[in-house]
């Protein structure tokens, strides 16, 4: 399994690392609105290029997150392949030629409007990962409730996304903990016993696994409160850095490319690059 | 005479969601600068009492009140939460439960983020508390990674930046190792007097806190004050005793050697004590008078383990060559610092995880091989927190559920679970749901669930923990008769007082090694041991000093021996 497998924050001192955490989810919001309304191949490549560009700036190795990508990657390949399983014809639908290149079977042709469809398609992924691995990658989780705050979503929400994320392995250790103890009074979690027994058996943990992340709950819940949290409508935030060139440039640069992407979606009248007419 | 700071006029206090009140009459003022501990029993109120100070009684839990509380000038059960917050800084029991923020330094701001401070000012107000407290390198450094001390600095420091006049600590040297539990104690001194604020402490330990100066000790029971005292008036008095407090053990030994406690001895203290020629000589005489117990016969070996060597991650070790062995019968402490090997140890005895390297042995055979529930055969493990371990409403189902997994028919079950629930003092309890138990009761609901599999030995981590005195003695007074009865007992703890009074042997773990294999009482005396083990000698010890006895450690063997009696015809 890779190190990284649960995609945690990476700290490097690169240009994107030093954007504000606010900026970045910006930026990853405009970013995936651009590729998700466009069809455009010429704006996808560019943007698979700008995103992989940006990848290798902030120096995180592709094969720091191996684990997580490959995953992805399998998850596109069964999506694609779905897509052409229940619509082999979706290429001719949306370019209105048919150039069969092999006869397969019944009505599945392979022809080179579906097989740019799918290349399409491809490509929106290919463009927004690389960004929306960056933007959890890249974004101190500290920064991450202040980021939420910053384009305006309330910061108790934030706070309590980000507290559920900080909790996670707290939980995952009880788990672990109360599973070992479970397993020490002899009942069997693992190996040689039949799946339905186990899954009754894991009961065994979840209540007092239930009752202990209650407990945590009821702690730092009234520690927040005990020092003031809920006060104010607002809150500043320790992590949070002022706004720098640097990140008006960042934003800039994504409102730059979504207005492209809906300056292309005007000019065709389409969402699609046409290379058949 | 100034204003008092805090003061309950004829306060009481019932919660929604009890039939009784939890305080009556309570009157008790406190003073700007003054340090005061509460003491009492579990269940006395003391813990409401200091919810009421800082709010979180009745803002987070509803309930009447009745008479005044004035906090700061404010009335207290009429403001907010908030508003009290900006006078009182509250340190909860559990340092770990407390951290908000993912750095050091987000989790001093916390209260600075929510008041709105801007950046540039809160940076600063940080970098000057973080200084106060010792941890201006500390605060990129996850909370998580400190030490249990530093972790209470952190604490601290979240509270202080308020600039509070109030400082409340809850319970703070529970989960702290006995020599952490002493540098709070230093530390929460040092504080107070650098800001002058008003410190109050509730805590059931009450020898730990008297490692420093308090003015009052203010004694909480049943809902009320029974007593308001210097600590020389109350430590010369038997209310404590008889409040199931546990006095400081010098005073205990001063008493069964005769000696006539007054307050004009100053006996809060061990270093303010003053003894004349006569006293010492009574404890001289008493030391001299009393038979030490004989040690019980030396019994197989049991448990064997050699050359155990494991590590979490790899290029990382948690335990390093830890060699011994424990013989049938036997009831062993083992402790030292937090991380320094105590539940990694019990984890491989347990088979929870695979050593790197070494073997153990149960009755001589090697069971590295068997699997955790093979192992569960032989070794029992108990949860600190039974909360954590208990997983059915019913007791009896509860403490049957190991038995389904075995050959046993119906009938076998009802006699081994009814057989368990005697020897646990739980056949009257055996119809009840468990959530109508005390946390002792519960506790032995655990110990019989693991009880039942018939285990030789049983594992248990900080049976202890957060006890007042007489449930500890519940316990301890429980597992000594189990161990009576032929069960081998291991336990981790950081509790001086149970490794001392219950276990003739300790396995002191510092730095991923077995330091020291001997009697408790050498861990509680030797003191190298003490230092590197981050242990806390006995005031026993040192009393034997002062009364000019030698060699000390014998004293302190013939006080446990002796104390065991007294308490057993009790």
């Amino acid at each position: 399994m890779s190190k990284n497998a649960a995609l945690s924050y990476l700290p490097r001192a690169s240009v994107v690392h030093r954007l504000t955490g606010t900026t970045k989810l910006a930026f990853f919001l405009l970013w995936s609105t651009a590729a998700m309304l466009t069809y455009d191949t010429r704006l996808l490549a560019a943007m698979t290029v700008g995103g992989l560009v940006l990848f290798s700036v902030s120096k995180i190795r592709l094969s720091e997150v191996k684990g997580a990508l490959l995953f992805m990657m399998l998850l596109v390949v069964l999506n694609l392949t779905a897509i052409y399983l229940f619509a082999p014809d979706q290429g001719t639908e949306i370019y209105g030629t048919k150039t069969v290149w092999v006869h397969l079977f019944w009505r599945y042709d392979i022809t080179a409007e579906t097989m740019f469809y799918l290349l399409n398609f491809f490509m929106k992924y290919s463009a927004v990962i690389p960004v929306a691995l960056l933007f959890i990658l890249a974004t101190n989780p500290s920064e991450f409730a202040a980021s939420l705050a910053g384009i305006g979503v309330s910061y108790k929400v934030g706070y309590a996304v980000a507290l559920a994320l900080r909790y996670i392995p707290d939980v995952q250790r009880d788990f672990h903990n109360i599973s070992q103890a479970q397993q020490a009074r002899g009942i069997n979690l693992s190996g040689k016993d039949k799946v339905l027994t186990r899954l009754k058996n894991s009961a065994a943990i979840l209540l007092p696994l239930v009752l202990a992340s209650l407990s945590r709950i009821e702690t730092v819940s009234n520690a927040m409160e005990l020092r003031g949290f809920g006060k104010h409508k607002k809150r500043s935030w320790y992590m949070q850095r002022p706004f720098q060139n640097i990140d008006w440039i960042a934003m800039g640069l994504g409102l730059v490319v979504l207005l492209i992407s809906l300056g292309l979606l005007v000019v065709h009248q389409s969402r699609f690059f046409n290379p058949f007419v | 005479m100034p204003q008092p700071i805090i003061e309950f006029k004829n306060f009481g206090f019932q919660y929604d969601a009890q039939a009784k009140p939890t305080l009556y009459d309570i009157n008790l003022s406190i003073y700007p600068g003054e340090k005061v501990l509460i003491v009492g029993p579990s269940g006395s109120g003391k813990s409401t009492l200091a919810s009421c100070i800082n709010g979180l009684v009745p803002f987070s839990y509803p309930g009447k009140s009745t008479g005044s509380l004035t906090v700061a000038g404010l009335d207290a059960p009429h403001s907010s939460l908030f508003e009290l917050s900006r006078h009182v800084g509250t340190v909860l029991q559990d340092p770990d439960g407390q951290f908000i923020g993912l750095t050091v330094g987000e989790d001093i701001a916390f209260a600075l983020e929510n008041d709105q401070v801007p950046g540039p000012e809160m940076h600063r107000i940080v970098e000057q508390v973080a200084d106060l407290v010792d941890l201006k390198n500390y605060l990129h450094h996850a909370p998580h990674a400190l030490s249990g001390g530093q972790k209470q600095r952190v604490s601290l420091a979240g509270v202080m930046v308020d600039d509070v006049e109030i400082l409340l600590f809850d319970e703070p040297l529970a989960n702290l190792d006995p020599a952490t539990g002493k540098q709070t104690i230093e530390l929460i001194e040092a504080i107070q007097k650098r800001s002058n604020a008003t410190v109050v402490i509730i805590e059931h330990r009450l020898e730990d806190v008297l490692w420093r100066k308090v003015d009052r000790i203010v004694l909480v029971a049943d809902g009320r004050i029974v007593a308001d005292a210097r600590p020389d008036d109350l430590l010369a008095g038997k209310l404590l005793r008889e409040h199931g407090i546990r006095e400081p053990l010098y005073l205990t030994a001063l008493k069964y050697a005769g000696v006539d406690i007054t307050p004009q001895m100053h006996p809060a203290y061990l270093d303010t004590i003053q003894l004349t020629e006569q006293d010492k000589q009574k404890v001289k005489g008493w030391y001299h008078a009393v038979q030490q117990a004989e040690q019980p016969m030396e019994k197989p070996v049991l448990l064997q383990v050699e050359n155990l060597t494991f590590g979490y991650e790899e290029g990382q070790t948690n335990l390093e060559d830890a060699s011994f062995s424990v013989r049938q019968g036997e009831m062993v402490s083992i402790v030292g610092r937090n991380g320094a090997g105590k539940s990694t140890l019990s984890k491989l005895i347990c088979g929870f995880e695979t050593p790197r390297s070494g073997r153990i042995f149960i009755n001589g055979r090697d069971v590295s091989g068997d699997t955790i529930k093979e192992r569960a055969a032989h070794v029992g493990y108990v949860m600190q927190n039974p909360n954590q371990m208990i997983s059915k409403p019913m007791i009896w189902d509860e403490v049957e559920l190991g038995l389904l997994q075995t050959d046993l028919t119906p009938e076998e079950r009802k006699e081994r679970v009814e057989q368990t629930l005697k020897i646990c003092g739980l056949y009257p309890f055996r119809k009840w749901p468990v959530s109508a138990l005390s946390f002792g009761q519960k506790k032995r609901v655990t110990i019989a669930s693991v009880l039942v599999m018939n285990p030789q030995i049983i594992i248990l981590d900080e049976p202890t923990a957060g006890q007042d005195f007489h449930h500890y003695t519940d316990i301890m007074e429980f597992l000594r008769g189990l161990n009576k009865a032929g069960v081998t007992v291991l336990m981790v703890t950081h509790d001086m007082h149970l490794m001392q009074e219950y276990t003739h042997r300790a396995l002191v773990f510092s730095n991923k090694r077995l330091l020291h294999d001997g009697t408790a009482v050498e861990a509680l005396t030797q003191p190298e041991l003490v230092q590197a083990a981050s242990l806390k000698e006995t005031s026993l010890f040192e009393l034997a000093q002062k009364c000019g006895i030698q060699p000390a450690e014998t004293f302190v063997q013939r006080f446990i021996d002796f104390d065991r009696q007294v308490r057993e015809n009790e």
